[in-house]
């Protein structure tokens, strides 16, 4: 048994393996497959202050290795979160991380602040990457002003452990990982997903009602990993790695790139088990090659 | 009812129609309850084209073997390969999933209404019918002819009533159009099939008062209730197809139809 233990910010995780925002649920949807406890931690469905129905069907087209999705953030609401799902999922030994959203920076420091009253939930992901709305989301992640105010508002909303979720659809992912570090959030989390489309040639329109999406998937993996590399050595705080992973190994490019812990995604969607046998696959690669602990192999390539 | 994960075992792979397969499946530590109407997700293997899943319908179900029928339309890749497994293969399937149709009451008339691949929940809708000591009667919808599927297992649960665009076997039209659909007064409707007929059946019943259950085949990732792809819009706001449905009363569908 390597040691698997990794901290973000205060924050210890008994392994490195969490589960991305929307492709778990609340982790519930997953009791009749495994102990969900098992993980370092999951990240809830993304969550805004208000009800969203999200965007019109088909949200979501198959890809050569990967899924395009428009879904668009549906969610209840942090009323309704907080009163039928909190007192459900809080029992977990785990780290539950809500993920979350909005279209202004006040509605991203309301919801911080209703989430920081909430005592099991350790964290939260400030999701300024969502390709699939209209406002806020993303426009947050790919401009460096804005995405400077709403993380320092944020940061003196929320007192606890901070990660910020950064889009891919930038230029250089390295100014918004130093803009997060420097406004005080405690990681760094990527990628979110690459915006992308597919056209259904017969019927001769786009196969998502929202025409583009965001693509997930293998097939996004060397891109991810690519940025993961750049985030890692441009910050000193610790960086989640995510995009493509489904399973140990894949997880391991994205820890010896710099990746301090790791999100399984879409992974989840074709394999339930997909998060837990990774959690195993490390543990089991580490043992097999002589590595006490994960960190042993943490960013090795960098070194 | 828990879901399981498991590799099952292909016992048969019999061919039902043009591009219609049925596979038979069996499973070493005896299945669990399965509802008519709910469905499975299989893995799909050495398809490099496939990523994700296929969610198909419980088509039959025999307890007694651990057998359970999955009809299968080849649709692309997935389904192709599918329609290609051999006796003996494993199969890894997610299940069961889904909710179910409602079961009528003794003593009321009951019409199962397909096409094409949307047979594929009829057979074991049928059965437990039947076994609930209530006939019911199937009408089928079809292209034409050479489309008709193979419903032998359907003919010895109840009376059978064709239809075809072309008039090239039964009825010429659509199963909306039967005669036997359009003046008996049914207690209860179950329909399957593609979008455009479930929307007429549904029509014709919200204006006729008559209880109707349709089974929907979104587009979906996970079958689970996490990746909220496969969304229904309903009078309780956008549902999921896989948790929430596949089965939905018409009553309750946001459907641009009118009564």
């Amino acid at each position: 048994m390597a040691d698997l233990r990794i901290k973000i910010g205060t924050l210890e995780f008994r392994n490195p393996v969490m589960t991305a925002s929307g492709t778990f649920g609340y982790g519930s949807e997953f009791d009749d497959f495994f102990d969900v406890s098992a993980l370092g931690g999951i990240i809830v469905k993304g969550t805004t202050l208000e009800s969203r129905e999200g965007n019109p069907y088909p949200r979501m087209a198959e890809t050569p290795a990967g899924m395009l999705n428009s879904v668009g953030l549906q969610n209840k609401g942090i009323d309704y979160f907080e009163k039928n799902i909190y007192p459900r999922i809080r029992q977990y030994d785990t780290h539950i991380i809500v993920n979350v959203n909005g279209n202004t920076v006040e509605d991203y420091t309301e919801l911080s602040r209703r989430l920081n009253a909430l005592d099991a939930i350790p964290a939260i992901e400030l999701n300024i990457s969502c390709p699939n709305v209209k406002k806020g989301g993303m426009i947050f992640g790919t401009n460096p002003a804005a995405a400077r105010e709403v993380i320092a508002a944020v940061r003196q909303a929320y007192s606890r452990t901070l990660i910020v979720k950064l889009s891919p659809n930038v230029t250089d992912i390295t100014e918004f990982a130093r803009i997060s570090e420097g406004e005080g959030a405690d990681s760094v989390s990527l990628i979110n997903t690459l915006v992308g489309m597919a056209i259904d040639v017969r019927a001769m329109k786009p196969r998502l009602a929202a025409i583009t999406g965001g693509l997930s998937g293998p097939a996004i993996r060397p891109v991810a990993l690519r940025m993961v590399w750049q985030a890692a050595k441009a910050v000193s705080i610790p960086v989640i790695g995510m995009g493509g992973i489904m399973n140990a190994d894949d997880a391991l490019e994205f820890i010896m790139a710099g990746a301090t812990a790791v999100q399984v995604g879409t992974a989840s969607f074709i394999e339930p088990l997909a998060a837990l046998d990774v959690v195993k696959g490390i543990d089991s690669s580490l043992d097999s090659r002589g590595f006490a602990s994960v960190s042993d192999v943490t960013g090795i390539i960098n070194r | 009812m828990k879901k399981r994960i498991e590799d099952l075992t292909v016992t048969q792979n019999r061919r039902l129609g043009e591009g219609f397969f049925v596979i038979n499946a069996s499973s070493s530590q005896g299945l669990p309850d399965i509802l008519p109407g709910q469905f499975v997700q299989v893995l799909v293997t050495d398809s490099p084209a496939t990523f994700l899943r296929r969610p198909l319908s419980v088509h039959d179900v025999d307890m007694s073997t651990g057998t359970i029928s999955l009809l299968v339309q080849i649709a692309g890749a997935g389904t192709e390969r599918l329609s290609r497994l051999n006796p003996g293969e494993k199969i890894n399937i997610i299940y069961p999933l889904g909710n179910s149709f409602t079961l009528p009451l003794k003593g009321e008339r009951v019409l199962l209404v397909g096409g094409g691949c949307g047979m594929a929940p009829l057979l074991y809708l049928g059965r437990k019918i039947r076994e609930a000591g209530i006939e019911p009667a199937f009408a089928l919808g079809f292209r034409n002819r050479s489309r008709i599927l193979d419903h032998d297992e359907l003919t010895k649960l109840g009376e059978v009533f064709l239809a075809t665009e072309d008039g090239s076997e039964g009825y010429r039209g659509f199963v909306t159009d039967l005669p036997q659909f359009r003046d008996k007064d049914w207690d209860r409707v179950y329909c399957c099939g593609p979008e455009p007929m479930m929307k007429a059946v549904a029509a014709a019943c919200l204006r006729r008062g008559i209880f109707c259950e349709v089974s929907l085949e979104n587009l979906m990732a996970c079958g689970i209730g996490v990746c909220l792809c496969c969304i229904v819009p309903t009078t309780s706001g956008n549902l999921c197809s896989c948790t929430d449905g596949p089965v939905f009363n018409i009553r309750d569908l946001k459907w641009q139809i009118s009564g």
